[in-house]
C-alpha cells in the first residue's frame, strides 16, 4: 500500500516550469532513489512534498490523507521528515541539542529527551562530538548531523537530499549501511536524491528519473539504467558526484 | 535500540572527554538568587541619589530582558519596544487615574494589553514575512503610531499625559511610598528578578528551545516539527508583557507619564542599547547592560545639570545620554559584537575547552 502518493504536481517559478505533472507513488518500506541532472527539480520535489513550497496544482497524500500545502511542521510531526542538501544546523546549539530538538515533539521529560538524542547521535557515529557546537563539525559530520536530526524526529518516511555528497568514499559506507538498516529494523520508507550511481544501484528498490521538472522514467535500477531516454538525458554524461542546483 | 551500525569514526580530531551537560538553568537560578540577595541591602547603604540610580537600573533591566526575549532569543529585531513599555504605562495610569484601579491590577492589565498588541503586530509581520530591517521598521512604525494616537486623544489626556494622584503615607496596594523610600527599590528588585527568572525558565523550556532553533534556521526547525508561528507569537507576547511591567512601574515611580516618555523612540533605544551592550541573546547580558547604561544615564544627567567648568556649554542641554549610547553601541558592535557578557562568556568557554 502506498504511503506517499503524488498526483499531477505542478510548480512554476516565474517562467521556469520546475515541476510539471509529477506522479509518484511510494510503498510502505520501499527505498526509492531519485536521480536526474542538475536543475531537474529533485529538490523542488522534496520542498513540495514536505510543505516548504506549495504546489500550483496537484496533490500530495501521505498515509492516506491529503497534506498538500500543509505547513512543514505539521507534515514532519505526522512522520514525513527530510534532510537538506546544504546542511542547515542550528548554529547556536551543540550537536546533541540539535538532535534533541527534533525529538522534542514526541518525547516527554528532559532525561528521556537526552537519552533519545544520545541514542541517535551514537547511531550516526557522532558521540564524541555530541557536546561540541554543531558549527565546529566538518562537512562529513554536518551530513551525519542532518541525518541524525531527521532520524530523531521519528520518520516513517525519510526524504534524503544528497546525504552522500561531499563524503569520501570511505565515509559513504557506514551511511549506506545505516540507511539499509533503517528499513530493515525500523521499517522506514526512504526516498533519496543522489548523484552517486553506485549508491543508487545498491540501495534502491525503484528509481525515479527526473528531467526538466518531469518524471522521465521509473523502474528498477536495472530497467532505468537500460532505458535509452535516461541514458540520453542523464547517464550519458559521466555520472559524477556534483552539487545540485 | 540497535547496535551502532555506523562505526564511530569522527571525521577529524575528536573532542576531549565529553562533559555531561549540567542543567544550566539550575546554575542560572542560583546566580540570580545570589545577585538578588546581594542587592537587597543596597537602598539602605547607598546615598539617596544613588538609590534612585539603582531603581533606574532595575527599570532598564526589565525593559532589556523583555527586548532580549524577542530580539535576542527569538532573533526578531524590535525597534519599537516603546510600544509595550508605553502600553504598560498608559494602561495602568489610565485605570488608576480614571477608574481608581490599583496599579498592580493596572500592571497586570498592561501586560495583557501589551501581549495582545505584540501578537497582532507579530501576526501580520510574520504572515507577510517581514524580516530583518523591515520587521524592525514595522515595529518602529507601530510604536510611533501609538505615540501619535495618545498625543492626539483627549480620552487619555492628549499630550499632557497623566499625573499619578498622590496619597498620604505608604501603600503597597497603591504602589506608592514617600520619595526615597527603599520600598521602590525592593519592589523593582522583585519585578526585575521575576523577569530574569522568567527569561531563564523560558530559555530552557521546550518552547524556548524551539524559539532559538527557529531563530537559527526557520525552515530547518519547521522540518523537524517546530510549530513556527505559534512560537513566534508566544515569544513576542512574553516579551511585550515583561516590557509592560517596566512601563507600569516607571509611571508609579516617577508619578508621571506622557506620550513622549511612554512611546518615544528613546525608550526603544534604551531597551536595545542595554541588551546589546550587555550581550544579546544571553541571560545575563541585560543585567550587565542595565548596570552600565543605567549608571551612565545618571552620569550624563548630572553632567548636564551641573557641568564642570570646562564643559560649561553643556549646561541645561539635553540628549547627551543618547549621544553616549550611540557611541557605546558603535564601539560594542565593532569590538565586542556579542556584547560585554556574551563576549566574555565565549572567551571563558573557549579556554575551558582547550
Amino acid at each position: 500500500m502506498s504511503v506517499l502518493e503524488l498526483s499531477g504536481v505542478d510548480k512554476k517559478f516565474r517562467g521556469l516550469h520546475a515541476l510539471s505533472d509529477v506522479e509518484m507513488s511510494v510503498s510502505e518500506g520501499e527505498i526509492v532513489g531519485v536521480i536526474g541532472p542538475n536543475g531537474a527539480g529533485k529538490t523542488t520535489l522534496f520542498n513540495v512534498i514536505c510543505g516548504a513550497l506549495k504546489p500550483d496544482a496537484g496533490s500530495v497524500h501521505f498515509d492516506g490523507s491529503d497534506v498538500t500545502g500543509r505547513k512543514p511542521e505539521k507534515i514532519a510531526r505526522r512522520g514525513m521528515v527530510r534532510t537538506f542538501q546544504l546542511m542547515r544546523p542550528f548554529a547556536s546549539m551543540t550537536v546533541a541539542e540539535n538532535v534533541s530538538l527534533a525529538a522534542q515533539h514526541h518525547t516527554r521529560g528532559p532525561e528521556r529527551l537526552r537519552e533519545r538524542a544520545m541514542e541517535v547521535v551514537e547511531r550516526v557515529g557522532l558521540t564524541e562530538w555530541a557536546h561540541r557546537r554543531a558549527t565546529e563539525l566538518p562537512t562529513a559530520g554536518l551530513k551525519r548531523l542532518e541525518l541524525a536530526r531527521a532520524l530523531a524526529a521519528r520518520p516513517r518516511v525519510l526524504l534524503l537530499d544528497e546525504v552522500l555528497a561531499g563524503l569520501l568514499p570511505a565515509e559513504r559506507e557506514p551511511v549506506l549501511d545505516l540507511l539499509a538498516e533503517l528499513r530493515q529494523q525500523d521499517g522506514t520508507t526512504l526516498v533519496f536524491i543522489e548523484h552517486i550511481m553506485a549508491a543508487v544501484m545498491r540501495l534502491s528498490d525503484r528509481v525515479l528519473v527526473m528531467d526538466q521538472g518531469a518524471v522521465l522514467a521509473t523502474g528498477t535500477p536495472d530497467e532505468v539504467t537500460a532505458d535509452p531516454r535516461v541514458i540520453d538525458a542523464y547517464l550519458g554524461e559521466e555520472p559524477t558526484p556534483h552539487a545540485d542546483a | 535500540m540497535t547496535d551502532t551500525a555506523v562505526e564511530s569514526r569522527p571525521p577529524t580530531r575528536p573532542a576531549g572527554p565529553a562533559a555531561p551537560p549540567l542543567r544550566p538553568q539550575n546554575r542560572q537560578f542560583a546566580v540570580l538568587a545570589v545577585l538578588v540577595l546581594l542587592a537587597v541591602p543596597l537602598p539602605l547603604i547607598l546615598p539617596p541619589a544613588q538609590g534612585a540610580v539603582a531603581v533606574r537600573i532595575l527599570i532598564f533591566l526589565i525593559m532589556a530582558v523583555g527586548w532580549n526575549i524577542m530580539s535576542g532569543f527569538g532573533g526578531m529585531f524590535s525597534f519599537g519596544h516603546a510600544a509595550y513599555f508605553g502600553l504598560g504605562a498608559y494602561t495602568s495610569a489610565y485605570l488608576l487615574v480614571e477608574h481608581g484601579v490599583s496599579p498592580w491590577v493596572g500592571m497586570a492589565a498592561g501586560m495583557v494589553v501589551a501581549a495582545a498588541v505584540a501578537m497582532v503586530i507579530g501576526y501580520f509581520s510574520f504572515r507577510y514575512d517581514l524580516k530583518g530591517a523591515y520587521f524592525a521598521l514595522a515595529t518602529f512604525a507601530f510604536a510611533e503610531m501609538l505615540r501619535l494616537i495618545t498625543t492626539s486623544s483627549d480620552a487619555v489626556n492628549g499630550a499632557v499625559g497623566y499625573q499619578v494622584p498622590l496619597i498620604q503615607g505608604s501603600s503597597v496596594g497603591q504602589l506608592q511610598f514617600p520619595a526615597g523610600s527603599p520600598a521602590y527599590f525592593w519592589i523593582a528588585l522583585v519585578l526585575a528578578g521575576g523577569a530574569v527568572a522568567l527569561s531563564i525558565l523560558f530559555r530552557h523550556s521546550a518552547a524556548g528551545r524551539y524559539v532559538v532553533a527557529i531563530r537559527d534556521d526557520e525552515l530547518a526547525a519547521a522540518s523537524v516539527g517546530a510549530p513556527v508561528m505559534r512560537h513566534k507569537l508566544l515569544t513576542v507576547a512574553l516579551s511585550g508583557a515583561i516590557t509592560a511591567v517596566a512601563g507600569a512601574f516607571y509611571t508609579q515611580y516617577y508619578l508621571f507619564i506622557d506620550p513622549q516618555l511612554a512611546f518615544g523612540s528613546s525608550v526603544s533605544i534604551e531597551a536595545i542599547v542595554t541588551a546589546v551592550i550587555g550581550g544579546i541573546g544571553t541571560i545575563w547580558g541585560p543585567v550587565v547592560g542595565a548596570v552600565i547604561v543605567g549608571s551612565l544615564s545618571d552620569v550624563t544627567a548630572t553632567l548636564l545639570a551641573t557641568p564642570p567648568e570646562f564643559l560649561s556649554f553643556l549646561q541645561g542641554r539635553s540628549g547627551l545620554d543618547v549621544i553616549l549610547y550611540a557611541v557605546m553601541l558603535i564601539l560594542i558592535v565593532r569590538l565586542m559584537p556579542k556584547g560585554i557578557f556574551g563576549t566574555l562568556a565565549e572567551k571563558v568557554a573557549e579556554r575551558r575547552r582547550r
